[in-house]
């Protein structure tokens, strides 16, 4: 090959490589961009009186008189609302009945759509659900809630070739020329003030447990769930597969049965992980009975045995990378072989052991499957560590899944699917940047 | 130790050993490690072939012969480092201080208490130079730190290293030169106080000025120590050794007093072998 050839193909390869990495980088922001920036959202935006009304009787927290000023003050532009109800309220029990039928499912929408925004209006009954306590906590909620009172949704289905069509109509044409007519442009015109928008930092997204089904956030029950889980999963499974590890590549004598342990352990390495999840609730709770039903510490051991696969492949690697001589030095020294593994070989692999732990410590944590059927419940409160033999918990894996998908008011959460979607990418990139860490500072230990 | 039928016989040999100006050095000139029809196999292959030797005590004995010829595998075969090879297996017999290496009930940690080794390859542990030095006694139980330093000094001191590693003992081993490394595994071999020390080609990695050092190093040991050096160095085997054995394909063709084999061999392979007309 003539030097022109080669330098055209490494230039081509340099190319390629760069290409590839800068696809990867691009993936990369298209996933990380809108958990990061919708998970923030979670904590910092922009909230309303409700949202404070709301800390101030689930949490206690906040300034009182503060709040009772606010609440004063968005009274005094509310009123107008409550009147101009009341109005139209009686208007309509005076009209003639084919008009009154007509106006009285329209403007229970109107009313419900201000409930939405407002929270409950005098005179209703105190509602049972937490979530319908409050009007919108969030600003930007508030607007689109906003846009629903101004404007009903309705669907043009006149071409039956294509799909409905939404298109709004204006409410107030509606009701031109009753007594409600006025509230809408009103409404318009002092939502900020009767709502009181302002930027809120929301720590309490992260450290509170859930209310009402985590309508307004509170993630910590999962939080705590997850590290519980995915500690208690490495407990089990890190000195299990260490010792599994020291076995394989120490003890065991080549043969047979070596190599069959071997091949399951490498294929378990590649079984789906809702199969580990129906596995652990045959074995571990409807065989072995470590608990009543679902708890942490099935979960736990389930996970552990998802991923005792890995961390024994882990540290099997490291073991044997182990330059052959540290052995012999410890030998010749008359060292025993136990002696030799605890004192030189385990320590010399244990950047490797280490990075396979932390990893299937990151794998634990975000797995959903294995714990479903094990310990996972969609709502709960924080549990102690005395409760993990029989608890079971919220976990932020199981929880996103819930949320995202089976919660009855998934659409109007997206903020805090992105709030534990980032926490728990968080979570898992802080563990596996310790263990670049970690590994960085063994390793420059040991060379000295 | 040695029974008293074969000591007639020893003596006879060993006088074949033992250059002219050390017939009279006090103590040692034992049999130490004796073989007897001795053979090594890497499974099938036969790579040291009925070896028959007597090694005495307090000498520095020397194995030279071309690459292959099984003077590593003979070596190791001393301490059992040969056991870290699946396929390896010994006939013959093989003693030390007149006892089996290979016997059933042959403690092989014990053993390689007894006899140390310095690995052709310097090959410290990743840990830092106290620690290298302090692994052996720990070890076999010595835990005050007082009594640790005094050994780590001693044996720093003895290995000829101490000057240039005494104000850095807490830094890691792997940090110093290779020939400083390779002085850092004797010490660390002997702080073990063994009764043998196993060389392989000591030097084969070093620059003169280290090999001088540890030539010198095994100058001061001997006669404290039993020494078996291997190396493809002549001038080296005949300024360190008392006596050398030259093996070839396996099988021991000379074993002389040093001094005797390279000025007058009897065998004519070991003539052509150290005069480099060897093909
Ligand atoms: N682990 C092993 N398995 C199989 N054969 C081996 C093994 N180690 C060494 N041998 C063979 O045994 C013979 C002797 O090897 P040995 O290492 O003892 O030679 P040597 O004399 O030390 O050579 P050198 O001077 O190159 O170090 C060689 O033919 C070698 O190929
Ligand atoms: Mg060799």
């Amino acid at each position: 090959m003539n030097i022109g050839t080669r330098k055209i193909l490494d230039r081509s390869f340099t190319a390629v490589g760069i290409g590839s990495i800068i696809v990867m980088a691009l993936a990369l922001m298209v996933v990380v961009v809108p958990i990061v920036s919708n998970g923030i959202g979670a904590v910092f935006f922009t909230g309303t009186v409700e949202h404070r009304k709301m800390l101030r009787n689930e949490f206690q927290r906040g300034d009182t008189q503060h709040l009772a000023s606010e609440v004063a003050s968005s009274e005094r532009y509310r009123a107008r609302v409550y009147e101009i109800l009341g109005t139209f309220e009686k208007e309509l029990e005076g009209m003639e009945p084919a008009l009154k039928r007509q106006y009285t499912s329209k403007y229970a929408q109107t009313r419900t759509a201000i409930q939405a925004l407002l929270g409950p209006l005098p005179g209703d009954t105190t509602p049972m659900l937490t979530r319908f306590k409050y009007g919108q906590t969030r600003w930007e909620k508030a607007e689109e809630k906003l846009h629903d009172l101004l404007y009903e949704s309705k669907w043009d289905n006149s071409n039956s070739e294509i799909m409905g069509k939404e298109y709004f109509v204006s409410r107030s044409n509606a009701f031109k020329g009753t007594s409600l007519a006025p509230l809408f442009p009103y409404m318009k015109s002092n939502i900020e003030k009767m709502l009181l928008p302002e930027f809120t930092v929301y720590w309490g997204f992260i450290t509170d447990s859930s209310v009402d089904s985590h309508f307004f956030g509170g993630i910590w029950p999962e939080i705590q769930g997850t590290f519980f889980l995915a500690m208690g999963a490495m407990l089990f499974a890190f000195p299990l597969g260490v010792i599994a590890a020291v076995y394989f590549t120490e003890y065991a004598r080549p043969g047979f049965l070596n190599s069959m342990l071997r091949s399951a352990n490498s294929t378990l390495a590649g079984v789906p992980s809702i199969v580990f999840g129906m596995f652990g609730l045959a074995f571990f709770i409807n065989t072995l009975k470590v608990s009543e039903s679902k708890s942490v510490l099935a979960g736990s051991l389930t996970l552990a045995i998802m991923i005792l696969p890995t961390i024994i492949r882990a540290a099997e690697e490291a073991i044997l990378a182990v330059p052959k001589t540290y052995r012999e030095a410890s030998l010749s020294l008359g060292s025993t072989k136990w002696n030799t593994i605890a004192t030189v070989i385990l320590p010399a692999a244990l950047p490797g052991i280490l990075t396979g732990g932390v990893i299937s410590l990151g794998r634990a944590a975000g797995e959903t499957a294995p714990i479903i059927f094990t310990a996972a419940v969609s709502v709960g409160s924080a549990i102690g560590l005395a409760d993990v033999f029989s608890s079971p918990t919220p976990a932020l894996s199981w929880n996103i899944y819930n949320l995202a998908s089976e919660h009855e008011a998934a659409a109007q959460l997206r903020h805090v699917q992105y709030g534990m979607v980032f926490a728990l990418v968080t979570i898992v990139l802080l563990l596996n940047l310790s263990a670049i860490v970690l590994r960085a500072r063994i390793s420059k230990k040991m060379k000295g | 130790m040695i029974t008293s039928e074969s000591f007639t016989e020893k003596k006879a040999t060993r006088d074949i050993y033992l250059p002219p100006e050390r017939k009279t050095v006090d103590g040692g000139g034992e049999s130490h490690v004796v073989a007897k029809d001795f053979s090594i196999y890497y499974g099938e292959f036969e790579a040291v072939k009925k070896v028959s030797a007597d090694i005495l005590s307090r000498y520095v004995t020397a194995i030279i012969g071309p690459s292959g010829c099984g003077k590593s595998t003979f070596l190791r075969a001393i301490n059992r480092m040969n056991d870290l090879i699946p396929s390896c297996r010994t006939s013959g017999s093989l003693l030390f201080d007149g006892e089996d290496v290979y016997g059933k009930y042959t403690d092989e940690v014990l053993l390689r208490k007894k006899v140390g080794m310095v690995f052709q390859k310097p090959n410290p542990f990743p840990k830092s130079i106290f620690d290298n030095i302090a692994y052996g006694p720990r070890l076999h139980g010595m835990s005050d730190k007082k009594k640790l330093m005094e050994i780590v000094e001693r044996s720093l001191k003895k290995a000829a290293i101490w000057d240039e590693v005494c104000d850095r003992l807490d830094k890691n081993a792997l940090g110093l030169s290779g020939g400083q490394q390779q002085r850092l595994c004797v010490a660390r071999t002997l702080a073990v106080e063994p009764e043998v020390l196993l060389l392989d080609e000591p030097t084969s990695a070093l620059d003169p000025k280290a090999t001088a050092k540890i030539e010198d190093l095994i100058q001061e040991l001997r006669g404290s120590y039993t020494i078996m050096i291997v190396t493809h160095n002549m001038q080296q085997a005949s300024r360190v050794s008392d006596s050398t054995m030259f093996f070839y394909e396996g099988v021991l063709v000379e074993h002389a007093a040093t001094a005797q084999l390279f000025t007058n061999p009897k065998d004519p392979m070991t003539e052509d072998y150290i005069t480099g007309r060897f093909s």
